[in-house]
């Protein structure tokens, strides 16, 4: 018994230091393919001062205030009407691939999971710059981008959704005479209303960081005022944009949080 | 007498749950109102004046053929492709091994479950204020500080993978019953033993699909920081191609490669999260 005891530590003390040596390996693997030099996660601290001491917004950055306010509001509306539009087609697209939801009979299922999978997986970058090419310099390229993204992360989010209802709710209703459409609307919807929501406040929230993203690859929004503050060495003016997305971002997971705990 | 005290209560419970209900309808529908009526303003002042639209999307339409349709090697060769890809994958895997080392130690410091109250909230104020900052802005952040190239993009990734993942840990260890820690903590049995004991053996297999899941957020970071920071890798690629050679075929072949590579992901992703995190 003893003996068995003091063996089981031993193999799982063993296993244990084949797991590290394995992470250890493999991230010195990595680090040496991709030329990282490990030493610099010595100046971590450097790049933390350096931001504390450039970045601190001043008097003198606090006259870009409006320009950086009109950028913040701007990407705000295209993250919103980006992720409410994909919404509204993610929701139509969720419930005709939903196996459960009755519409199945088309078998477009697979369909509609594999073209939610290529538009969420087609990297951001390439939609930005695809999309560049064709609507030039402007918002709408940002929104365009940033919609083909959320189509494919909101579908399939809504999908799995809707798989999860009990459809056993849709055929009571149905069974007293109600049509389909109704059994929807008032069974279906309303009861998935809250993940529903919760998901595009979600999406809200990460297309105002994607959005930054975006705005630096096609010159619009809040990226291209960092990138030009940025690149004018206009730190403190810089500092301010971060300062500014920083606190949109935390503002708006506070009231998704808000919101999520009045609808439960 | 106790008949009617009974029945009053109902009528309570059935009050608050009516109220409930009622609260949670208002506010669907003032959100619902308020995103409809800024999208809305939104769409409507969105299009430039004199944007000829039509013929945007059909070029944009074109672009499209062109790029699924007949994808090619453009200026570069298939190997040198596949090996950008390679570098953002081990960027990736490189960020994800030191963010799920860091985030394990910050998780530990804020589970509220583990640490002191105060040193909780502190770390989750922290970590939600890093998070909050777009990964992009980090690296460029650290690209000044230690110049372009892969030092900056691997620590600026790493520090929203830290974030991120002391966040989703930190949520799985305060699953564990604050009695089983306290019950252990009486027991005169010190926090590191409890955390190798108790804490790692029950949510190991969680912080592995998550760590995974993170995987596959640093390799889609990885992408843009090789578009945006000049981090090198498929990222850069595909910048070059499509905004210096404008070669639709080359993007279409980049575009496919890092598809083929995120199925594979997708799918191994799908077997853990139902294994581990939905189970």
């Amino acid at each position: 018994m003893n003996q068995s005891a003091h063996q089981f530590f031993r193999h799982r003390n063993y296993r244990l230091l084949l797991l590290i040596t394995e992470i250890v390996v493999l991230y010195l693997a990595a680090a040496a393919l991709t030329g990282f030099n490990s030493s610099a996660w010595l100046a971590t601290d450097k790049g933390i001062i350096w931001l504390a001491q450039n970045f601190i917004p001043n008097a003198n950055s606090l006259q870009y205030m409006p320009d950086i306010l009109a950028q913040l509001w701007q990407t705000f509306l295209i993250a919103v009407a980006a992720a409410s539009c994909a919404a509204v087609i993610a929701v139509v697209l969720g419930m005709l691939g939903a196996q459960n939801v009755g519409l199945s009979k088309w078998k477009v299922g697979w369909l509609i999971r594999g073209f939610a999978s290529v538009m969420r997986n087609i990297p951001i970058v390439a939609w930005a710059m695809i999309l560049l090419f064709s609507f030039k310099q402007n918002e709408l390229t940002g929104f365009l981008a940033l919609l083909f993204m959320n189509i494919g992360f909101l579908t399939r989010a809504f999908l799995e959704t809707f798989e999860d209802f009990d459809v056993k709710k849709m055929e009571a209703i149905q069974t007293t005479g109600a049509t389909y459409t109704t059994s929807v609307v008032q069974a279906m919807l309303p009861e998935t209303a809250v993940p529903l929501i919760e998901w595009l406040l979600y999406m809200i929230e990460n297309n105002i960081r994607d959005a930054t993203l975006v705005g630096l690859l096609t010159g619009t929004g809040i990226g291209f005022i960092f990138d030009l503050y940025f690149k004018s060495l206009q730190y403190g003016a810089a500092g301010m944009v971060v300062v500014s997305i920083a606190v949109l971002v935390i503002f708006l997971e506070i009231s998704s949080n808000r919101i999520g705990r009045l609808i439960r | 007498m106790e008949q009617r005290a009974v029945i009053e209560s109902q009528v309570r419970v059935r009050a608050k749950k009516k109220r409930r209900l009622n609260r949670r309808k208002l506010t669907i529908n003032s959100v619902l109102t308020v995103l409809g009526i800024l999208t809305i303003y939104t769409l409507a002042t969105i299009v430039p004046a004199h944007f000829k639209v039509i013929e945007a999307v059909n070029e944009f339409m074109g672009n499209l053929k062109i790029m699924f349709l007949s994808p090619n090697v453009g200026n570069d060769t298939f190997s040198k492709l596949l090996s950008a890809l390679g570098q953002s994958i081990y960027l990736a895997g490189l960020t994800t091994i030191a963010g799920a080392f860091g985030g394990f130690v910050m998780a530990l410091l804020s589970a509220n479950n583990l640490a002191p109250r105060w040193l909780s909230q502190i770390m989750k104020s922290l970590m939600a204020s890093i998070r909050a900052i777009p990964t992009i802005l980090w690296v460029l952040i650290y690209s000044v500080s230690l110049g372009l190239g892969a030092d900056a993009a691997v620590i600026g990734l790493t520090f929203h993978s830290v974030a991120y993942l002391a966040k989703v840990f930190a949520n799985s260890i305060e699953e564990l019953p604050q009695d089983t820690i306290e019950a252990l903590k009486v027991g005169g049995i010190g926090i590191l033993p409890i955390i190798a004991q108790a804490v790692i053996p029950t949510v190991k297999s969680r912080l592995l699909s998550w760590t995974f899941i993170r995987f596959e957020i640093n390799f889609a970071n990885a992408v843009v920081v090789g578009a945006a920071a000049g981090a090198g890798g498929i990222g850069y690629q595909l910048y070059m191609a499509s905004s210096f050679y404008f070669d639709f075929h080359e993007v279409g072949m980049i575009i496919y490669l890092i598809l083929a590579f995120t199925f594979g992901l997708e799918l191994v992703s799908r077997r853990l999260r139902a294994k581990f995190i939905e189970a």
